[in-house]
């Protein structure tokens, strides 16, 4: 969960980085991408060594995956608010976006969204914002860890309902995140990144203050499948020029619900900054 | 084979050679060319752009009393093929940006091409006009009536040369057949049909039927969520009217026959490279996605242009790629930041030589590569004004990736990702170049090895 959690906040601070923070971001995401970083090294047959030295890579990994995720859907964004959209740049697009989704899928990444969420309350935008705006915290590594703990045992409980295809990828995921919590606590005083770390803080805070149904509202979103990839799709295709609100609007809300969440409570933060930026 | 190519003329290695001044032109910015393409004899070049206009060159012909202007291609003629246009129905502006043109075999003393913008194709003649009837009874030589009464006698006209004039008029248009962008044509060696292809289908037409065509391809899937892969070029076969290929975004060749069923949606052959894995990233199936696809003149392989690649098929072999060349394998670590300012999405085109031993393509900083497919060598030329002075040779280009660095050479991180050569051309049987970079046209000539071998 906190591992989800520092991704979704890291995928906003990426979009809300100005655009020269947000090119080193890609200078570095660069290097990651070389050849395709895939997390085979969590594969449970290796020795610890091998996936300790695997995990070091996994935050980074997952995090510029997440950032690529955050990228191509606001590409994908984008394109409606063109005059007629290049159809062939907006399917390779939208064939990374569930490329992205479906590794996510396989990690349990996605899983662990999915389970959380109920698709019922209405999701609390301002939520997200509003923990980075907080004041900073005193971080006791206790407190993180006391965290992460009641997520690990919800991860355990929710693994159970895994379909078995899912399972082994599951089982192994969760042997390197019993090592990643004690990597959160060891790097956590000697990262730099003071707004990351404050902003964990407070995530941490809000997971432990409240109750389950608000992390399920973090979790959740206002309209079903808002922004849906499929949907976006079929909006492009029988799109009219539109304004951005005016095609975010029409969108119709699918049955499918699945494997979308992060995603879509990436989007509405996204399409919150782009509301800002556009009204600017 | 690459000694000596250089602007508009020359090129020999030996200091007496015969040089000639380079050519150019130059647009105004907001033209960029978007087309370029040489005639069947290789003496016209038609050039489209970016704001709807055709811009055709003529080759001087040789001419002992000055040889200096043998190969020089001068403006011919100049015409606005498409305008823009408003989609009422759908409230969207259609670009009058020329996509691609053609040119259809000579039959007679006029030339034909079809130039197409997304939505609509025209078929264009070109006629030259340098003889004008004078003497007329009833009409005097502005052409006003004459008055009956002073008109004493008879004459028969008679044509007396006058300045040359081109005229070209616009015989068909195709219009509404396509819902999608349309990204290729090709005229059919029966010189009675061409196709038209755009994101999900491919259309026959017949060149003089304009309010009807044949779908003969048709990959849109019933939801369009279920849309995963696209048409990105086709061509008909160079000597098989049957035959046509067509590419997809997901890498894919698939050569149809016309002669198995009206509607070509199973393929006779698929031609796919299974992906290499250790290769594999979230980019893969981006940079597979092929740009351009060309038949060679012999009709026996197909070019195809990915975003790092150029390769050779046979059409005997589907499984893999006979020949592959690297054109900037140095951009693969950078495949991110392509991602991100989007020029991972640059549609590069490709061209064979007149004998199908060397190819060519373009890249960045205006950069355009050629591949000798018998010696294997490649060579990187560049085409800027700096590098095509009159006399000039063109100077080959490295781009160093770290390491040790040469004088000249140009490093990754330095190339400018705007200057781009998407479109180039091979006269059809000389060793002719035209690239188009950006708003600028350059012609470059290879003297020396002047015959195709």
């Amino acid at each position: 969960m906190a591992v989800v959690l520092s991704l979704l906040l890291h995928g906003l601070l990426l979009s809300s980085m100005g655009e020269e923070e947000g090119l080193h971001q890609t200078q570095f995401l660069d290097t990651m991408f070389v050849r395709g970083l895939k997390r085979k090294c969590f594969d449970g047959e290796e020795d610890i060594e091998g996936t300790l030295a695997g995990i070091k890579a996994i935050p980074s990994y997952n995090l510029q995956r997440q950032s690529l995720l955050d990228m191509s859907l606001v590409k994908l964004q984008l394109c409606h608010m063109l005059v007629e959209p290049n159809l062939c740049r907006s399917v390779l697009i939208a064939n990374t976006v569930r490329q992205i989704q479906e590794e996510m899928t396989q990690d349990g990444t996605w899983q662990m969204i999915n389970t959380q969420s109920t698709g019922q309350a209405s999701l609390d935008r301002l939520v997200s914002t509003d923990i980075l705006c907080r004041s900073s915290r005193d971080q006791a590594e206790g407190k993180q860890g006391t965290a992460y703990g009641t997520l690990s045992k919800d991860f355990e409980s929710d693994q159970a309902q895994d379909s078995s295809e899912t399972i082994s990828t599951a089982s192994a995921v969760q042997a390197p995140r019993n090592l990643q919590s004690n990597v959160w606590e060891m790097e956590s005083p000697q990262e730099n990144k003071g707004n990351f770390q404050k902003s964990l803080d407070q995530i941490f805070e809000t997971l432990e203050n409240k109750s389950p149904n608000t992390v399920e509202d973090l979790f959740s979103e206002v309209d079903n499948s808002y922004y849906d990839l499929d949907t976006m799709l079929t909006g492009m295709m029988s799109n009219t020029k539109m304004g951005h609100c005016d095609s975010l609007e029409t969108f119709s809300s699918p049955t499918n619900t699945a494997s979308n969440s992060n995603c879509k409570s990436d989007l509405n933060d996204l399409d919150h900054i782009v509301e800002i930026l556009v009204e600017s | 084979m690459f000694g000596g190519w250089g602007g508009g003329g020359v090129l020999t290695l030996c200091c007496s050679s015969s040089l000639k001044s380079a050519f150019f032109l130059f647009l105004p910015p907001a033209d960029i060319i978007s087309t370029v393409e040489f005639n069947h004899t290789g003496e016209l070049l038609a050039t489209g752009d970016k704001g709807g206009r055709v811009v055709i060159f003529q080759r001087e012909p040789e001419s002992k009393n000055e040889p200096y202007n043998q190969g020089e291609y001068n403006v011919y003629s100049t015409f606005q093929s498409h305008e823009p246009e408003f989609d009422y129905l759908k409230s969207l502006e259609i670009e009058e940006k020329i996509n691609k043109i053609k040119w259809l075999p000579q039959q007679n003393a006029a030339h034909s091409l079809l130039s197409t913008n997304d939505k609509t194709i025209k078929l264009w003649k070109i006629t030259e006009r340098d003889k004008r009837p004078e003497g007329y009874n009833l009409k005097d030589e502005e052409g006003k009536l004459k008055d009956l009464s002073t008109v004493t006698s008879l004459q028969v006209p008679v044509l007396k040369p006058m300045d040359l004039m081109v005229e070209v008029t616009p015989r068909r248009i195709f219009a509404n057949g396509h819902t999608y962008h349309v990204n290729s044509i090709s005229v059919n060696s029966d010189c009675e049909t061409y196709m038209s292809a755009d994101d999900l289908r491919i259309n026959l037409w017949h060149l003089a039927i304009t309010d009807r065509s044949f779908n003969i391809v048709d990959i849109k899937p019933a939801n369009m969520e279920d849309l995963t892969e696209v048409i990105t070029a086709s061509e008909f076969h160079p000597h098989h009217c049957n035959l046509f290929v067509y590419s997809s975004s997901k890498g894919s060749l698939r050569l149809c026959d016309m002669r198995a069923s009206a509607l070509c949606d199973k393929h006779s052959k698929l031609y796919e490279e299974p992906e290499d894995p250790s290769n594999r990233s979230f980019f893969s199936e981006i940079i597979s996605s092929v740009s351009d696809v060309k038949f060679s003149h012999s009709g026996r392989y197909m070019l195809t242009r990915d975003y790092l690649t150029v390769k050779v098929w046979d059409l005997n072999m589907e499984t893999k790629p006979v020949e592959t060349y690297q054109v900037h394998d140095y951009l693969r670590s950078k495949l991110c930041s392509l991602y991100e300012n989007d020029c991972i999405f640059d549609k590069f085109e490709c061209a064979w030589n007149g004998s199908d031993s060397v190819i060519m393509t373009g890249a960045y900083n205006n950069f355009f590569r050629m591949f000798d497919r018998n010696t294997k060598r490649d060579v990187t030329l560049e085409a800027s004004r700096e590098s095509s002075k009159p006399r000039a040779i063109l100077k080959p280009r490295r781009v160093c990736v770290g390491g040790k660095r040469r004088k000249d050479d140009i490093s990754v991180d330095s190339l400018d990702f705007t200057k781009k050569i998407l479109h180039t051309a091979w006269h059809p049987t000389e060793n002719i170049i035209a690239i188009a970079a950006t708003n600028n046209l350059y012609i470059f000539q290879d003297k020396v090895n002047s015959e195709m071998h």
